[in-house]
């Protein structure tokens, strides 16, 4: 199976490297639908930033000889770095003082791209790859699950007689994980953000890991990913449910009030992602020596200042709202995004993987500064979900939505800022078709995903008590 | 309104017509800066160089270079933060040379006046559209297409409104007005608006489109007359090419038109007074407005000057067409997924090894190939008829233009040959051993979503484009299939294909203007416009070429490709 694998690798390799050397990487790389604040590479202020981290370091630098003077290995090693960067940066740093705004990239972003910042096109396809990667080895061992958890529940006849064709087969799954690492990697929205050097590439590795190594079942492994994830864009903290209900899941304990079990493993978990948390907010704070980037960064995310339009569903709400007003419907609007954790936390209890999939999906919608590369992610999961597709009611007139909406974007965008002859109210009517086109396919799924299970238990063929042939509704 | 009123003004005014009307083969740079600057502007000159893609046989030119110059008034009463410019294109021969001297005697009497509160810009560019292509992008200081110019000088503000003037005799009987910009981008109406109550006012008769305004809207005769207007309209914007120097304004978001002398066989003539008394209020009215126009419309067509169609009437019929695609390729979904569940249900009891959703199975396998290769089709029609031309000289006696033209007839041929011999091998295994038609039913499906996405965008950024193309692709498009008499539909397809549309489209047009080609003609005339097409592309940015070629060309091989499945 590895072959195919290496062929979408190459084959998307290809595709960004050509969309890089040509002249739509600048293009792509304005269009709002693409990178937002958050997510936006902009060189020359990383730049600018570049001169100031970097006397930080020379700081850091003095401090570790200090120290290192009484490990002479140590300082030999700390002598040549501090030549090599005091010859390259010499020229580079006429007056280095602090941006006067932080501006909305968490440090260790920062800190990663002073050094990678003239490969950055390389890093972007690298962090493309690793991320289907891991999604390719994460579903291949979650199938592998689900496989082994059917078999053990016909054994113990929990299904009901006449589901034959529901039960899922090796050979169906089999392509499934290659279907995911295509999906990802070969959708165009994945494409678009690489090309664009949105940084929201990177928080899609980092929940890619913590999703591979939450299935793998290392609790440590998963918590560290996931707190990095937090770190980078905040509300993937919301994962934490699933991620700890499949972790529990996999180590047999119920989920219950009562069982110690539950209670000391989730208080494990806890403590490992709080604990690797303020490990990285601490390492951030060591880096800048102030903690300007907390109100800069999540506080950007949480008050939601810059109303630049994009495909959320804030901007033109927040643009047209009375001042006094905005802080109560940002309160309502940033709930919105963590309030379903506990409804679904609750249905799903047995499924915490498409339980992931769902709440990663309305993070994607609901956030405050949503790019297609967020979409993309979600999207790569559809193929897992192949066995509903035959309980989706309305896929072809949902995929045709988002498809128009897609292309409808830069179409309006364009009316509206270049040829003046539409406004704002045309680019945000498709914004909201296309969020409603998302949240009635992610519904379209739940309901699949309920309507399987309750046909597993239950029989295909349900009659009503009048003898006619039953219909499922969702209550 | 003083203008020109007494006779030394006249006098000067004759002398510069008599000057300019002098053969000339170049734009007289040095004279007309030191006219400009003896009437009080402040006057800069720019320089550019293009080098054409391949040499353009109607304008006789390739390798371009040419001086813009342009005089300031700077308004007395505000600072420069706002201008209006009146332009006057120069082609290689002397045709416009009444129009520099009527820039020239406006811009005298302007100066005389102290109620401008916007800088004018008075722009005379050299070798017509280039020029002002040339001068805009230094003056915005963007670089779109290549042209290789001297930054400019000296600058007023933000442009507000242009308006450029085109006049080939010094006597005219009408003006004529053109709104139709690149990509079929329109001037706010307000700005027709003012220059129809001008008209009005000053008794200057205008047409449109080269058609007077229909007097009588009761009887038959008016409505007809307006249709005609109306549809030349639509056939010009949908050529998306810029129809006048204002066209190139319109894309920086200034408001612009062009306005054209006619001197036809009328008896009663107008003096350049009349037209110089008519852009002097345009000028004062625009010279008083606070804001950009911005409240009208932005989207009308238009049967005579003083009524419009508005967008809310004419978009529900582009609407409806896309909706019979929409429909079409609903009933085919539903034909697919009750096929699948026919499948499945006498299978019966072997239906845990029912694979795939066979749906899926079908359109991963059959589909990738025909879209891939009418995609490349696009592809190589878009690019090889450029890149392509030196090896096609070498080989071939013809000259560049030429060959690029008959490179790109050769490749739109070749498509129709290719796409149907090549998906058969691919294709068969899979589908005869599922029911044969859900191979083409898949691929049509997709088509005829392809199709009114792209109508539907184009539809919104140039109406009459997107409803020309819809009036004649839908139909074939929704009954294309591999059944029932398909010569008919075959013969159907192809004479609804973006190229044939095209040839219609202008034999249509000289149709309308009273001026019927003749079969040999037509063609020339199609070959020509092809070559400008590509050239308007490469030069200004025009996206009918990239459109044509790389969407719906590759779109209509589909359903080439349908018809022809085995």
């Amino acid at each position: 199976m590895a072959a195919p694998l290496a062929l979408v690798l190459v084959v998307a390799v290809t595709v960004r490297a050509a969309l890089f050397r040509s002249s739509l990487a600048e293009f792509i790389s304005e269009r709002v639908e693409v990178v937002s604040p958050l997510s936006s590479w902009k060189r020359e202020w990383l730049k600018a930033f570049h001169c100031w981290t970097w006397e930080y370091l020379h700081i850091l630098e003095q401090y570790f000889m200090k120290v290192s003077f009484c490990h002479p290995g140590w300082s030999a090693m700390a002598q040549s770095r501090l030549t090599a960067t005091s010859t390259s940066q010499v020229q580079a740093t006429p007056l280095p003082q602090p941006p006067e705004q932080l501006g909305p990239q968490t440090p260790l972003i920062i800190y990663l791209f002073h050094f990678l910042i003239d490969y950055a096109e390389l890093v972007f396809m690298i962090t493309d790859a690793l991320t289907a990667i891991a999604l390719y080895f994460a579903i291949q061992d979650f199938n592998k699950v689900v496989f082994k958890k059917q078999k053990l529940l016909l054994e113990l006849d929990q299904y009901a007689p006449d589901v034959a064709e529901l039960i899922r087969t090796p050979m169906e799954m089999r392509y499934i994980p290659l279907k995911v690492a295509l999906f990802y990697l070969l959708n165009p929205y994945t494409i678009l953000s690489c090309v664009a050097k949105s940084t929201c590439a990177i928080n899609n590795t980092l929940i890619a890991f913590f999703i591979l190594t939450t299935i793998k079942g290392s609790a440590f492994l998963s918590a560290i990913f996931l707190a990095l994830a937090t770190y980078q864009s905040l509300y993937p903290l919301t994962l934490f449910v699933p991620g700890l209900l499949y972790l529990l899941q996999r180590q047999y304990i119920p989920v219950k009030m009562k069982s110690k079990a539950f209670w000391i493993f989730s208080w494990e978990y806890a403590m490992m992602y709080v604990g690797s948390l303020v490990v990285i907010v601490c390492l951030s704070f060591f880096l800048l020596s102030s903690w300007d980037f907390i109100p800069a960064v999540y506080g950007f995310i949480l008050s939601v200042p810059d109303l630049t339009p994009n495909i959320g569903l804030f901007w033109y709400f927040f643009a047209e709202m009375f001042e006094h007003f905005s802080l109560f419907f940002v309160c309502v609007f940033q709930i919105n995004v963590f309030f379903y954790t506990i409804p679904l936390a609750i249905k799903l209890k047995e499924h915490p993987i498409f339980f992931m999939f769902i709440q990663i999906a309305i993070i994607a919608i609901f956030k405050s500064y949503p790019t297609v590369g967020d979409v993309a992610l979600y999207m790569a999961f559809f193929p897992v979900w192949n066995h509903l597709y035959r309980f989706l009611r309305n896929i072809f007139v949902l995929t045709c939505i988002i498809i128009v909406c897609s292309l409808l974007f830069p179409v309006l965008w364009h009316l509206w800022i270049y040829a003046g002859s539409a406004n704002s109210n045309f680019f945000y009517a498709i914004t909201l078709t296309f969020n409603v086109g998302q949240i009635l396919l992610i519904s379209d799924y739940f309901y699949a995903f309920l309507r399987r299970e309750y046909y597993l238990t239950h029989g295909l063929y349900l009659t009503a008590k009048d003898g006619t042939e039953a219909m499922l509704v969702l209550k | 309104m003083g203008l020109l009123s007494d006779p030394v003004r006249r006098r000067a005014l004759a002398r510069l017509v008599l000057r300019l009307n002098a053969p000339l083969w170049a734009l007289p740079v040095a004279w007309l800066e030191r006219t400009m600057r003896s009437v009080g502007l402040e006057v800069y000159t720019q320089s550019f160089s293009r080098k054409l893609p391949f040499p353009d046989e109607t304008h006789e030119r390739y390798m371009v270079s040419g001086t813009n110059v342009y005089g300031i008034l700077r308004a007395p009463r505000a600072a420069s933060t706002e201008s209006l410019v009146l332009t006057v294109p120069c082609g290689s021969d002397s045709t416009n040379s009444q129009a520099v001297g009527l820039l020239l005697a406006l811009a005298a009497h302007f100066r005389g006046q102290i109620y401008w509160a916007k800088d004018i810009i008075f722009l005379v560019t050299e070798h017509d559209l280039l020029g002002t292509e040339a001068w805009l992008e230094a003056y915005h200081d963007v670089n779109v297409t290549g042209m290789q110019s001297s930054p400019l000088q000296g600058r007023a503000g933000a442009i507000q409104a242009a308006v450029a003037l085109e006049l080939s005799s010094d006597v005219v009987t009408s003006l004529d007005v053109a709104v139709e910009g690149l990509n079929g981008q329109l001037p706010n109406l307000d700005l027709l608006n003012l220059f129809q109550t001008f008209c009005q006012k000053g008794g200057l008769l205008c047409t449109l489109q080269g058609k007077l305004q229909p007097q009588d809207w009761t009887s038959l005769d008016g409505p007809l007359q307006g249709l005609q207007t109306l549809l030349l309209m639509v056939l010009r914007q949908a050529s998306g090419r810029p129809h006048g120097s204002h066209g190139l304004f319109l894309r920086y978001r200034v408001e612009a038109l062009t306005l054209r002398g006619i001197n036809s066989f009328r008896q009663y003539k107008y003096d350049l007074v009349a037209v110089g008394k008519a852009l002097e209020g345009m000028f004062r009215k625009l010279n008083h407005l606070l804001e950009r126009l911005h409240q009208s419309f932005f989207l009308y067509l238009l049967p005579a000057l003083s009524r419009f169609v508005s967008i809310g009437l004419y978009m529900p019929a582009a609407g409806f067409l896309l909706l019979v695609l929409g429909l079409k390729a609903l009933e085919l979904w539903m034909q697919l997924h009750e096929a699948e569940v026919g499948l499945e249900e006498p299978g019966g009891a072997p239906g845990p090894s029912v694979p795939l959703p066979p749906s899926q199975g079908v359109g991963l396998a059959s589909l990738v190939a025909p879209l891939l290769i009418s995609q490349a089709m696009g592809l190589a029609l878009y690019v090889l008829p450029v890149l392509g031309q030196h090896v096609a000289t070498q080989h071939f006696p013809v000259a560049e233009a030429e060959a690029v033209v008959l490179t790109l007839l050769a490749i739109y041929a070749a498509g129709l040959a290719l796409p149907h011999n090549t998906h058969r091998p691919l294709s068969c295994r899979v589908v005869s051993t599922q029911a044969p038609d859900r191979g083409w039913m898949a691929l049509k499906l997709v088509a005829l979503i392809y199709l009114a996405l792209q109508l539907g965008c184009i539809a919104l950024t140039n109406f009459s484009l997107g409803f020309l193309l819809a009036t004649t692709m839908v139909p074939a498009a929704a009954l294309a299939k591999p059944h029932g008499p398909r010569t008919l539909y075959a013969a159907l397809l192809v004479l609804t294909s973006p190229a044939a549309t095209l040839l219609g489209s202008l034999f249509l047009w000289r149709e309308l203007q009273e001026a019927p080609l003749s079969l040999a003609e037509g063609w020339q005339l199609f070959l020509a416009a092809l070559a400008q097409g590509v050239l308007e592309h490469h030069t200004y940015g025009a996206l009918l070429f990239p459109l044509l070629s790389l969407g719906l060309y590759p779109c209509w091989l589909l359903f080439w490709n349908v018809l022809f499945w085995k």
